[in-house]
């Protein structure tokens, strides 16, 4: 189970781009991908962040460009998941494949107010929010991906299967 | 049930006699591709799984594009691990700068891809290779680096979204203008998880380079992939580059599922502009505000291209480009960029005042050769405009296709490149 406080964007569309910029992707430290994690939406965020919190956002997230430095840089400004009205193809299953757990759910973003705290878990998909005490359900994910996520990811999964 | 073109290309490499969306299938890999800035993840995830060896050295391509010449000294370092990495496992295909090129280009050029391939690719774009009957699509560094150790890629088969065109293609409309009006009408994400398959007489008396397109901005839409089926101009295309016979071409069944079609009669188009900031913000030139640009970029997988060049410099004539913005050209691999000095084109260029740059995606992504500044408004041939696409999260850029663009960098102005004629 995760427990978080959010921070929302009701953006739709936010891109890999916005995510990370191409022109902060020259590494491969989470640490430095992180201190530009979503800098052309919110200058601020980077900074505000507090370990084990949650990004709540809108439509198509993570549209755009392949790179998994997007959920990498998330992952590494601390938030614990992406709760978003959908996700772009691609960015849903790089965050899988790195363990950056995400929860599809429009009707959850839409009551999801600031400064909320929420619950999510893991196994099942829900998703509660305390104050409202409101559930949601999140898309259930295909068993291929249930079991990389069990594993703790692709590699994991990988090393798996050969053991 | 018949069968779409995609769902025959995932049966057939996946050992199924057949498919249906939904599906998970464990697919066989002809081409695996990353880029000089996808690619140091990759092996860096690659390494986490101690593997000896790649599946196969001879199926992976490793190109500079992104970020060469060496834009600086984090890129250096990039591009030299990756030099490192294709040395240390025999990869076949490495591609140095002044050798190389944008890989969506380069690799076919190459004869790389054939019809009935799987492609998967660390970029995105890598739904272009899709214009040759096979699928490609674009992943991240885990899921490329696992294809690197295992040679194959769980897939979830797509639904098909059949996208016709009938009509003669009107003067300065090409394949970019069509795939344009498939963005705006199916948005910026109503193609997600679909396969996006292009058909009818317009794609079939098409040039190869203008189905490149098509398939290219697939992933505008959202798309998993974009497919033509392969035919003579396909194969005429790949004659003389295309090195191997194993490959197969397939087409969808009359009687194939579709999730739904999209019909265009395309007789009476003008070209199309992507306002900011999305791709599928798409209006027609007619409709466009005739803005001052600062910029103007010719380029990209999307449209860097020689007959792109050829369309630049037809309506360029025996004009110059204004001395009041910057024009840049990208000719999108070293074979394309020789073949403009060669015919001359490079010169007309240079002397009607544009950049010609390095082949290569510096400008597109807003890492170097052209990067955009604070509320500067330019003009590309590329496929995003996002903000901070480009440089400057306050930069607004407009997508057209050449002709477009090369009226806008003559007159400093968007401009419609009929009403230079």
């Amino acid at each position: 189970m995760l427990r978080g406080k959010i921070h929302k964007y009701d953006v739709d569309n936010i891109d890999t781009d916005r995510i990370i910029p191409a022109r902060h992707c020259i590494t491969v430290d989470p640490e430095k991908l992180a201190a530009h994690c979503l800098e052309d939406l919110d200058p601020e965020f980077a900074s505000k962040v507090k370990e084990g919190e949650i990004l709540v956002v809108g439509e198509n997230f993570g549209c755009g460009s392949s790179r998994e430095n997007a959920p990498i840089a998330i992952k590494g400004a601390g938030i614990s998941a992406v709760v978003a009205k959908s996700f772009a193809r691609i960015f849903y299953r790089n965050s899988i494949n790195i363990g950056l757990p995400i929860f599809e759910s429009p009707e959850a973003v839409n009551e999801i107010k600031k400064d909320d705290i929420v619950s999510l878990d893991i196994t099942t998909g829900k998703i509660m929010i305390e104050s409202s005490k409101k559930e949601f359900n999140s898309a259930p994910f295909p068993q291929m991906m249930q079991d990389i996520i069990a594993a703790g990811g692709m590699v994991n999964y990988l090393k798996n299967k050969h053991s | 049930m018949g069968m779409t073109l995609t769902e025959k290309i995932l049966a057939n490499k996946s050992g199924n006699s057949s498919v249906k969306p939904g599906d998970i299938i464990f697919a066989q890999v002809d081409l695996s591709m990353a880029t000089d800035i996808a690619s140091p993840i990759t092996i860096q995830v690659f390494e986490e799984l101690n593997r000896d060896k790649v599946f196969d050295p001879n199926k992976i391509a490793l190109v500079n594009d992104h970020l060469t010449p060496a834009k600086d000294i984090a890129a250096a370092g990039f591009s030299k691990m990756m030099r490192e990495f294709a040395k240390k496992y025999g990869i076949k295909h490495y591609y140095e700068v002044g050798r190389s090129g944008i890989s969506h280009v380069i690799l076919p050029d190459d004869g790389l891809v054939a019809p009935g391939d799987i492609i998967v690719g660390a970029d995105s774009h890598s739904t272009t290779y899709g214009a040759f009957g096979c699928f490609g699509t674009g992943m991240g560094a885990t899921d490329i680096a696992c294809v690197w150790a295992e040679g194959e890629v769980w897939l979830r088969v797509p639904e098909t979204i059949k996208i016709e065109f009938k009509g003669k293609l009107p003067k300065y409309v090409i394949g970019k203008d069509l795939v344009l009006i498939v963005c705006r009408d199916l948005g910026m994400e109503g193609g997600t998880y679909k396969a996006l398959e292009y058909c009818g007489e317009t794609v079939e008396n098409m040039t190869m380079e203008d189905r490149l397109t098509l398939t290219n901005m697939a992933i505008e839409a959202g798309a998993k992939n974009g497919v033509i089926k392969a035919d003579d101009t396909t194969m005429k295309y790949l004659e003389g580059r295309l090195q191997r016979d194993d490959y197969q071409i397939f087409e969808s069944d009359d009687d194939a599922e579709y999730h739904s079609v999209l019909e265009y009669d395309i007789s009476d188009l003008e070209p199309q502009v992507a306002l900011p900031f999305l791709p599928s913000n798409v209006k027609p030139i007619s409709e466009v505000e005739p803005r001052k640009v600062d910029q103007v970029m010719i380029g990209s997988c999307t449209n860097g291209r020689y007959s792109d060049f050829e369309l630049v410099a037809e309506v360029l004539g025996d004009k110059k480009f204004s001395k009041d913005i910057r024009t840049i050209i990208s000719p999108a691999t070293t074979e394309i960029y020789n073949k403009m000095i060669k015919s001359g084109l490079s010169l007309k260029f240079s002397e009607a005042g544009a950049a010609i740059t390095t082949p290569g995606c510096g400008a597109c992504i807003g890492a170097h050769l052209g990067v955009m500044g604070d509320k500067e408004v330019g003009v590309f041939t590329t496929n995003r405009n996002f903000p901070g696409r480009t440089g400057s999260r306050t930069a607004e850029v407009y997508l057209t296709n050449p002709a477009v663009a090369a009226a806008t960098a003559i007159t400093g102005r968007i401009t419609d490149p009929r009403k230079l004629d």
